[in-house]
């Protein structure tokens, strides 16, 4: 499974994100290759699920992949439950 | 790497827009001598360009641009701001900690996030440094994380 974290840059926000993605899929026990990314990069990879914010969420709509929003980047109970709504563990 | 060294942080900056605030975070790192001030420019524009996406959580934005725009050093700098500044987030304003990161591209810039999100997972860290009243009561709290 292939999952991307996105930001506008693909330097320090999507990868904060990645790190926590990464610690919320470890302690389901869901094996997935996370990789962080910038918005215009993201629309031409291919994906299962991409994770950002709101905000950024409009310019991948077309995206195939299942679009997963996370508004607060440090609060694993919002991650963890916004994967338990898309993802089967 | 330079992880929120005293010269890097500003308790009651009276920043009043997004941008202010944004330039006064860079201009820590410039005065700290780990980024160039086409830096401070170049996350400016990446705020104008993209959108407010950084304001990461509640009260807290991580503005920044790239490594090949002047950054000579993996660093974070924080101004606590007086009064809390709108960013235009849909959730997560207003802001009042603004974390200046100078983005590297060596493996220090992803020990720096690391320390930053460990701090900033625990809300209680984020109320702590929201309450701070002087670099002491920072450093109190980052020995704590260590």
């Amino acid at each position: 499974m292939k999952v991307l974290t996105v930001c506008g840059l693909g330097q320090g926000t999507s990868l904060i994100l990645k790190m926590n993605v990464e610690q919320a899929l470890g302690g389901r026990g869901i094996q997935a290759d996370v990789e962080h990314t910038d918005v215009s990069a993201a629309s031409s990879m291919q994906a299962d699920y991409i994770i950002t914010s709101n905000e950024l969420a409009e310019s991948l709509t077309e995206h195939d992949a299942t679009v997963i929003l996370v508004n607060n980047y440090f609060d694993m109970d919002e991650i963890n439950q916004a994967i338990d709504a898309h993802m089967d563990s | 790497m330079k992880f929120l060294d005293r010269k890097l942080i500003k308790i009651g900056a009276e920043a009043k827009t997004a941008d202010e605030a944004i330039k006064e975070a860079g201009e820590m790192l410039v005065k700290g001598g780990v980024v160039d001030a086409t830096y401070v420019d170049a996350m400016v524009s990446a705020y104008k360009e993209n959108g407010p996406y950084f304001v990461l959580a509640p009260s807290i934005a991580i503005p920044h641009a790239r490594p090949e725009d002047g950054v000579k050093e993996a660093s974070v700098s924080l101004i606590q701001l007086k009064n809390p500044v709108t960013f235009g987030h849909q959730s997560n304003d207003p802001v009042q900690l603004v974390f200046g990161l100078g983005a590297s591209s060596s493996d220090e810039h992803l020990t720096l996030l690391r320390r930053l999100t460990g701090l900033l997972n625990d809300r209680k860290n984020v109320e702590a440094l929201m309450n701070a009243d002087s670099y002491e009561d920072i450093q109190n709290l980052l020995k704590m994380e260590r």
